[in-house]
């Protein structure tokens, strides 16, 4: 009870705070420009906080934060337009969304994608909102306990739902992922202090940047595609069919969908360093494992949109527990974050709940406004976001190309970065010649370098001792997931098809 | 937007520092130096500096912080901003761009290749990229550029998680001499200072560094989580960032790099164990090549007046940062020793050949 009637006055101070009509201003244009940044190629939460840094200094910390929040709620949602309507994430958050979200649009269904991932988005950030407001002590110990050897098993499971993105063909599945598992390793390697394959070139020390290749494969070479071919994914662009809405069908789907996106996304999303990308390849594989129709994946099944949209945004709420109760950045965004507490003396950890209650709980409360407001501005855009779908290509494609160019130069103000995102869509061009499917790509270039340094760490720690992956429970707990992901579904095929 | 804005004046009135109307970083350098050369300043003893005979500076001073936000270069280059701008020194607006990658190789080459004979644009710089222009063989060094002055130090702590059974820097160093490869020990980057500092104190123990178990991480928060997670035996990192960890109740503070205990902190210097290393992290600001010698008094001289400002103490004072001021042929000449000592540990770990 004393508890309840402590968290209740917490929540009136948290509340108190946020619904002061400036602080409700500052996280209506947070949304409002997380959507939109999260819209266009290459510029992100991250970015956006960090150019809007210098001009809150002065600002009220409890606004300031609350315009940040509502940034990277939004800009986590954003993400999902682009990738559903025309096939090109922003983010690599949103590349599981592109895959079966894309194949909705075509079929007629694109309205409905949308507001799968506007609820969704909804109800995983609310979900993981009142999980941080609840459990936050709790689940840092959580974060704690999972090691290197945790997290590379993490990663090895995360691979796994390559079966599920190679479709038909397994050979070009494995192509794509191990070319995006070579581009990974590209840059300075974090344990030796070694540069690979950067060829000397002083741009590709620091790595291939994950925005990079997304935007590269999958804006520009769509472009490129469209240059070349004059037909593109979205020739054959169906109109709407029938409600933007989500059907009742369509609704039974979503539920389950949303709620495990949600669970997956948000608890990925608590370890520091996992953060959205992985979160929604692990909900997008649980999603196609769980359906009864895996056959439909990759061709439109709305799971295949709610999922990974649920977990992305589940997961930014995630990665906010070990930044507000130890201040430990666990993602991009968060890092920025926790740049502005220092800017304003403020120090992230236990004390600051005790000590600065009105600031955290004021962002707390304005993360579930946050939410609503999102919603508020998103439902009634779908309408307008599908009307993208009758700008004529050739605009469009010329739109993207500029604003791709644009966002990932902005990224680092480095002109070599641009022509990494043009030679990357070069690459994609050659690939969909070939069909050889992209999302494997982005997930060698995310799990790729995860799972090589934490293996290593997690050898290293032990002296050489392999057996750590399989002493450690929760180690051996998921590697046995993986395992089993791999092995169940030909054995129950094989079981069920043999004849009696 | 327009209240964020127009809300934005006030952050001139941050720290005490004088309070300006008008967003500064919108407009042309001639107003801000009219606007600064107010009465106005009278409660401070910093005020504008006069272009020099030359007319420099001509426009915006652009500061590189070749790393990405919210890490130590991050944060000194905006500080530097906050002072410099709210006291008028240079009489033109300051920028702030961050160049990340590479321990700040990536700046480094910037400021070299594309900014020759251009001090509009100057870089903050520190210890750690001494490092990593040998670690990444860098085709740019410092002897490219024109180093203006060390500004401060920063000093290294060793921590254990809190259940570890380690109380004291002798107790892990027994264990660390007896069996290297047993301890192992989270960091920053390969060859970063938190690296430095492990390879030094395998020296002066009497461990092969070659041996030394070092697990890097992509930053002291990626490593602080090694650490209070129990994962490792004991980690290394700046006081600033892992002091407020200790406040977590999940790690604990064995020693400090600096030679005498700081203030305030109880947390017993290396030395006080037997083991002579002091290790600092300094910072400071290089200008291009090309940059003449006026030019490089004048900024030197600004440098200076900020150093002497109530404000930049204050900043010291609230990131546990020493003030460590240096300049000229000083200044110099430090730079060749660090060089050469940061060669020689490279070299013993086995980073750099």
């Amino acid at each position: 009870m004393g508890a309840l009637g402590q968290l209740g006055d917490h929540l009136t101070v948290g509340f108190g705070a946020a619904l002061v009509p400036l602080n409700l201003l500052f996280g209506a244009i947070g949304v409002t420009m997380g959507t939109a940044i999260g819209v266009l190629p290459g510029i992100g939460p991250a970015l956006t906080i960090s150019l809007l840094l210098p001009l809150t200094f002065g600002m009220d910390p409890v606004g300031a934060f609350i315009l940040f929040g509502g940034i990277y709620y939004g800009a986590m949602y954003g993400g999902s337009t682009t990738s559903i309507l025309v096939r090109m994430p922003g983010e690599a958050s949103s590349v599981m969304t592109a895959v079966d979200g894309f194949q909705m649009t075509q079929k007629g269904r694109g309205g409905a994608a949308l507001a799968t991932a506007a609820v969704g988005s909804f109800i995983a950030g609310t979900f993981a909102t009142v999980m941080l407001m609840l459990a936050a002590p709790v689940l840092v110990e959580l974060a704690l306990g999972f090691g290197p050897a945790e997290y590379a098993a993490l990663m090895v499971l995360a691979l796994t739902a390559l079966g599920g993105l190679a479709g038909g063909d397994v050979a070009k599945g494995l192509l794509a992922v191990l070319l995006g598992l070579a581009l990974g390793t590209v840059g300075i390697d974090v344990q030796t202090g070694q540069a690979r394959f950067t060829f000397g070139v002083l741009g590709l020390l620091g790595g291939l940047n994950v925005v990079t290749v997304t935007v590269g494969l999958f804006a520009v070479g769509e472009v490129f595609w469209y240059a070349a071919t004059r037909q593109t994914s979205s020739a054959e662009r169906a109109q709407i069919n029938g409600s933007v809405w989500l059907t009742r069908a369509e609704w039974r789907r979503s539920v389950p969908a949303w709620f495990r996106g949600t669970v997956i996304g948000f608890f990925t999303g608590i370890l520091p360093g996992a953060g959205a990308t992985v979160a929604s390849f692990l909900a997008y594989d649980a999603e196609r494992r769980v359906s009864p129709m895996p056959d439909e994946f990759g061709r439109g099944a709305i799971e295949g949109v709610a999922g990974p949209e649920a977990a992305n945004n589940a997961s930014a709420g995630g990665s906010l527990v070990p930044l507000l109760a130890l201040g430990i950045p666990g993602s991009g965004t968060t890092a920025v974050m926790l740049a502005a507490f220092q800017m304003y003396g403020l120090q992230p950890g236990p004390l600051l709940f005790a000590q600065e209650s009105r600031l955290v709980w004021g962002l707390i409360a304005s993360l579930y406004i946050s939410n609503v407001l999102l919603l508020v501005l998103n439902l009634p855009l779908i309408r307008v976001w599908v009307r993208l779908l009758q700008v004529p290509s050739s605009l469009l494609f010329a739109a993207v190309l500029a604003f791709a160019t644009l966002g990932i130069y902005t990224l680092n103000n480095s002109v070599f970065d641009v022509f990494v995102v043009y030679a990357l869509g070069v690459v994609a061009f050659f690939l969909r010649k070939h069909s050889v499917p992209l999302a494997p790509v982005v997930l060698g270039v995310v799990l790729g370098p995860l799972l090589e340094q934490q293996f290593r760490r997690a050898v290293a720690i032990s002296g050489g001792d392999l057996s750590v992956f399989v002493t450690r429970p929760v180690s051996a707990a998921i590697l046995l997931c993986a395992l089993a992901a791999v092995t169940v579904p030909p054995v129950v095929r094989y079981v069920t098809s043999r004849p009696r | 937007m327009d209240r964020l804005l127009g809300n934005n004046d006030s952050m001139w009135g941050m720290g005490g520092v004088v309070r300006r109307a008008g967003p500064a970083w919108l407009v042309a350098g001639a107003l801000a130096a009219v606007g600064c050369g107010g009465g106005d300043l009278s409660d401070r003893a910093v005020g504008a500096m006069g272009p020099t005979a030359a007319g420099y500076p001509n426009g915006n001073i652009v500061l590189i912080a070749p790393a990405n936000p919210g890490g130590g270069w991050d944060q000194t280059a905006r500080q530097i901003q906050q002072v410099w701008t709210s006291a008028g020194t240079l009489g033109v607006p300051v920028e702030v761009v961050n160049r990340g990658g590479a321990g700040g190789t990536i700046g480094l080459a910037e400021l070299v290749t594309r900014h020759r004979g251009d001090p509009q644009t100057l870089m903050v710089f520190g210890q750690v990229m001494l490092g990593a222009i040998r670690a990444n063989d860098s085709p740019v060094t410092i002897a490219d550029t024109v180093p203006l002055a060390r500004l401060l130090n920063e000093y290294e702590v060793i921590a254990v998680p809190t259940s570890s059974s380690y109380r004291t820097l002798g107790d892990l160093i027994d264990d660390f001499r007896r069996e290297p490869g047993r301890i192992s020990w989270a960091g920053g980057s390969a060859g970063g200072i938190d690296h430095i500092l492990v390879g030094l104190l395998a020296r002066v123990t009497g461990v092969d560094p070659g041996n030394v178990n070092y697990i890097a991480h992509a930053g002291g928060g990626e490593a602080a989580v090694a650490v209070m997670g129990g994962h490792v035996s004991a980690g290394v990192s700046g006081f600033g960032e892992w002091k407020a960890y200790v406040d977590t109740g999940r790690m604990r503070l064995l020693a400090v790099s600096s030679a005498e205990r700081i203030m305030g902190d109880e947390t017993p210097t290396i030395r006080e164990s037997g083991l002579d290393v002091v290790l600092a992290n300094w910072r400071g600001i290089l200008a291009p090549p090309g940059t003449d010698e006026e030019t490089r008094n004048w900024l030197t001289a600004a440098l200076g007046s900020m150093r002497d400002s109530a404000a930049w103490q204050e900043i010291l004072r609230a990131n546990e940062w020493e003030d460590s001021f240096l300049s000229g042929p000083e200044f110099d000449r430090f730079l060749g020793e660090e060089r050469a000592t940061v060669d020689a540990v490279l070299r013993s770990i086995g980073l750099v050949r």
